[in-house]
């Protein structure tokens, strides 16, 4: 019993058909909770007011959005070493899902930036290289849209990626050098909130207990879309092949 | 590979492709720039480094998709794929004759363009030397990018896509050059990390690019 086994399709297929409806519940559940309870159950904040409860979509949006990418890279370096289809399938199906939350977080930041710093946008590190990691995305999936065999699509989509999370974590720090920013620092997870020697603001528990909980919700969501779509894609796969065979049959 | 690079450049400059167009296009960016924003010398002046960064990145852009595709449709890439040299060299040859032929008269039309855009004293010799240093990881980039997507028949348009957030480091770092330079400010530490950014890319990319030719050729 290893990992790999679910490199086989077929029992891909039945153990996430097993799992998949557990994890839909379970996402669906606890990304409501989350949400529901960051909207109607805490206070509003002294200086942000109601607006601070984007946050319950914003931070686990933008936290999937780059955890997406580096899900991708994973199944790419698998795909590139030990060629499991399953794997390459999975990344080209991760991608729509890590665009949409690209795009979820930047709209909400967006929306949250209106009122607390008086503009829908500003040239900041975190929004343009999200923005670029948008980019990124667009590229990745057009290079899959584009080829017509599987294998060499699978491949260069692989090759791309691995370039291209050198070029984004590169991009990331270029930004940041290039101007400074509006955004805030990182203020839920840090390594000195847990020790108790950081003394900079951070979040507080009213809002970061429901964060937690839409955080998790965010993360079984993406694993179930990233199921569904993944044996979706095993299916189109198969599809094809029986059209292939019945085409052979004709001749 | 010495052959290899004298013939992509007899075929750039013969065949009528790249080796002017680059530049011309190059040039016509330049004009329209001051239609769009209006003719103020300060005003000029002032986005001069960033446009002609901007314009040179696109001019390299443009001719990108002939470093391979030329060779893919007459299959003298599958010649050199099997000839006795390595194809990560064959890559590293081609980005440097894609950078001969556009990168090189880019740097050197640079400077006479920014007297056009008004560009401030100081700011010619930190262009120049930015755009030096800068465009040959452009064109190794591109020509990455063209290996990813030498076989596609419509290809341009996606590898422009695939490329240009590659590009935004590079950007980043050598538009910072000039315009500190423009400034006259210190430029030590945006030209450190552009020539590190550079050399890391000249080294590493023609492995990609390589990988990638053999990908699309089997």
């Amino acid at each position: 019993m290893s990992l790999w086994e679910y490199a086989n399709p077929v029992k891909f297929m039945a153990t996430s058909g097993r799992v998949l409806p557990w994890f839909a519940v379970a996402a669906g559940l606890l990304t409501l909770a989350g949400v529901a309870w960051g909207f109607f159950a805490t206070p509003e904040d002294y200086r942000q007011g109601a607006t601070v409860k984007i946050i319950f979509i914003h931070v686990p949006a933008a936290m999937m959005a780059i955890n997406a990418w580096a899900m991708m890279l994973v199944c790419s370096l698998i795909w590139v070493v030990r060629r499991h289809h399953v794997s390459a399938l999975a990344a080209r199906a991760a991608a729509p899902v890590g665009v949409a939350m690209t795009l979820i977080a930047l709209f909400t930041g967006a929306i949250w930036g209106q009122p607390m710093w008086g503009t829908w946008w500003a040239w900041d590190p975190r929004l343009t290289s999200f923005l670029i990691l948008f980019l990124f995305y667009l590229g990745y999936m057009a290079l899959w849209a584009a080829i017509e065999d599987p294998d060499t699509a699978a491949d260069l989509t692989s090759v791309l990626c691995l370039v291209g999370s050198v070029f984004a974590i590169l991009s990331r720090y270029a930004v940041n050098f290039w101007t400074q920013g509006l955004h805030q620092g990182a203020s839920v997870l840090r390594a000195g909130a847990v020790t108790g020697s950081d003394t900079e603001e951070k979040v507080s528990n009213v809002y970061a207990v429901p964060l937690f909980v839409s955080m998790a919700g965010f993360v079984l969501l993406f694993i179930a879309l990233v199921l569904m779509r993944t044996r979706t894609e095993i299916r189109v796969r198969r599809i094809k092949a029986l059209e292939a065979r019945a085409r052979m049959g004709d001749a | 590979m010495r052959a290899l690079l004298v013939r992509d450049l007899r075929l750039a400059v013969r065949a009528g492709g790249g080796f002017g167009l680059a530049l011309a296009f190059f040039l016509i960016v330049v004009v329209l720039v001051p239609f769009a924003v209006g003719p103020q010398p300060e005003v000029l002046g002032e986005i001069a480094a960033g446009v002609l960064w901007i314009g040179a990145l696109l001019a390299c852009l443009l001719s990108l998709d002939r470093i391979f595709a030329l060779d893919f449709e007459d299959g003298s890439l599958e010649l050199l794929a099997s000839a006795p040299v390595p194809l990560e060299g064959v890559a590293a040859v081609k980005a440097l004759a894609h950078w001969l032929v556009t990168g090189l008269p880019l740097v050197l039309a640079a400077p006479v363009l920014g007297v056009l855009l008004h560009l401030p004293g100081p700011g010619f010799v930190w262009l120049t030397v930015s755009l030096a240093v800068g465009t040959p990881a452009l064109s190794v980039i591109g020509c990455f990018g063209a290996a990813l997507t030498v076989g596609l028949k419509r290809g341009g348009l996606l590898l422009s896509l695939i490329v240009l957030p590659l590009y935004v480091p590079v950007l980043i770092f050598g538009a910072e050059v000039a315009r500190r330079g423009a400034e006259g400010l210190a430029v030590g530490t945006p030209l450190a990390l552009l020539g590190g950014l550079a050399a890391g890319a000249v080294a590493l990319l023609p492995f990609a690019a390589a990988a990638a030719i053999r990908i699309n050729l089997r």
